[in-house]
């Protein structure tokens, strides 16, 4: 099958600058979003997806400068989020230079911006990112949470994901919060519950420690796209070393 | 200077496509990103993108003002397509009734889910989104320096359907269908050469120096 499994670093941004940490404890500065993105885009990134985790929201147009600087300079596929709360917003993202545009939170309290947004910009720029969480000791059902992990709010990730592509997302962004942060690979069960369920593509996310989990995201998880921060940001590994052990487990990928 | 109007009909996101071609004209041609019919009519080459839903593009082409000039650019100077900017050169899509601008005879067709499996019987997705293969089946001046085989970057549900022999490029998902078509002064492409990182910034560095013959 030709069209390659993709790899996605994303970056966390707040006041202009890419910030890491782990669990967002000690964040610190990691430097300038248009070199970190040079950087990934000669490595071989696919794509590469912007999280604003700027807090207040006065200080909030300060990604648009980040998204069009960037954009100016890095010709592959560029996805932000963080913050969306209205169809303007995906606006004003999109005309920065931004391709696609992931709603979090909103997609829950107020759907219709998704359907909006959808209708207004095509489904190919709108990603919804739904963080799930395992409601039994036999992860084999989960729940979607809000508000960066913290608030549950009763819906099955599985339906909500359908739901999603019915009001018109093009792209489901897939973070398991039960491993986001440790290290010990994608929830492959939630990932392939989602990916099978819908027919858009799903881009795994949360957990990765190693170039396997990516591999496993793929195989087992069937996850259309892989996303990774902290592998690539402490320069563990690069994008072309990720693409290399997945060409060896026998993935379609883009060297 | 040779001037390239990119045509700004209110569908999508024309900045990247814009900063691509400033970046590859690097001074040689102005870029200029407009509205204005009189523009694209006093441009040397034009480029027609498009995003969205195609029976929106026509709507709004038709109500932009800009169908015209962009017809008669299609006649007679250098003219890439990019994307539903591209499917709306073709007579009609399976995405809406609406008559599109029947430039090259033949349709748009959705990908149908019936064969949307791979060879180990694993579901394909669509939107069709992502880095796939470009394989030359006639070779073409804006294909120069571009490998057989090279991937760009595609995210599209609906294919073009060609009724002549107008292919230069196939795709495969899972069969092969059009992603690049021409016919003298025309290019149009399915994916997204501005998000192609080197391969499709090298198809647009080849768009700004070529003449227009096939």
């Amino acid at each position: 099958m030709p069209l390659a499994k993709r790899i996605i670093p994303c970056l966390d941004v707040t006041a202009g600058r890419v910030v890491k940490g782990v669990n967002f404890v000690g964040l610190r500065d990691a430097g300038d979003p248009v070199e970190i993105a040079r950087k990934y885009d000669a490595q071989g990134a696919d794509e590469i997806t912007f999280l604003d985790i700027t807090a207040s929201s006065d200080a909030r147009d300060i990604i648009l400068h980040v998204i069009d600087a960037v954009a100016s300079q890095v010709f592959i596929p560029l996805t932000v989020g963080g913050g969306v709360r209205q169809v303007a917003d995906v606006r004003r993202l999109l005309n920065a230079g931004a391709d696609k545009v992931s709603i979090n939170t909103t997609a829950v309290t107020n759907p219709e911006v998704v359907q909006g947004a959808a209708d207004r910009f095509g489904s190919q720029a709108i990603v919804v990112a739904i963080d799930a969480k395992a409601v039994d000791a036999d992860n084999t059902r989960w729940e979607v949470f809000t508000h960066g992990g913290r608030k549950p709010t009763g819906l099955d990730a599985v339906e909500w994901a359908r739901k999603m592509q019915e009001y018109g997302a093009g792209e489901i962004l897939l973070t398991s919060m039960d491993r986001d942060g440790t290290r010990i690979g994608f929830n492959l069960p939630l990932t392939r519950a989602v990916s099978d369920a819908v027919d858009i593509p799903v881009i795994a996310s949360g957990g990765v420690g190693n170039l396997s989990h990516l591999v496993d995201g793929v195989l087992q998880g069937h996850a259309d796209a892989v996303l990774a921060a902290s592998i690539f940001h402490f320069g563990e590994y690069t994008v072309r070393q990720a693409k290399e052990a997945m060409r060896d487990a026998g993935i379609e990928v883009r060297l | 200077m040779q001037k390239i109007a990119i045509v700004d009909y209110g569908m999508g996101n024309l900045h990247s496509v814009t900063k691509a071609f400033e970046l590859v004209a690097d001074g040689r041609a102005r870029i200029d990103l407009t509205q204005d019919p009189a523009v694209v009519a006093a441009a040397d080459k034009v480029v027609f993108p498009g995003q969205g839903a195609m029976p929106d593009c026509m709507r709004h082409l038709d109500e932009s003002g800009l169908k015209a000039a962009v017809l008669q650019a299609a006649q007679d100077r250098p003219f890439f397509g990019i994307c539903v900017g591209a499917q709306l050169l073709f007579e009609r899509s399976e995405e809406g009734p609406t008559d599109s601008l029947g430039v090259f005879k033949g349709q748009v067709r959705r990908f149908p889910p019936q064969l949307m499996v791979d060879g180990h019987g694993q579901k394909l997705k669509v939107p069709h989104m992502g880095w796939n293969e470009m394989f030359i089946v006639h070779d073409h001046p804006l294909w120069s320096g571009i490998a057989d085989g090279e991937r760009f970057y595609f995210v599209h549900s609906y294919h073009f359907a060609p009724d002549e022999d107008i292919a230069v490029i196939e795709s495969a998902y899972p069969y092969r269908f059009a992603a690049a078509v021409a016919r003298d002064n025309i290019f149009a492409i399915q994916c997204h050469p501005e998000k192609s990182a080197q391969a499709g910034l090298k198809l647009l560095k080849n768009f700004v120096d070529w003449d227009g013959r096939a």
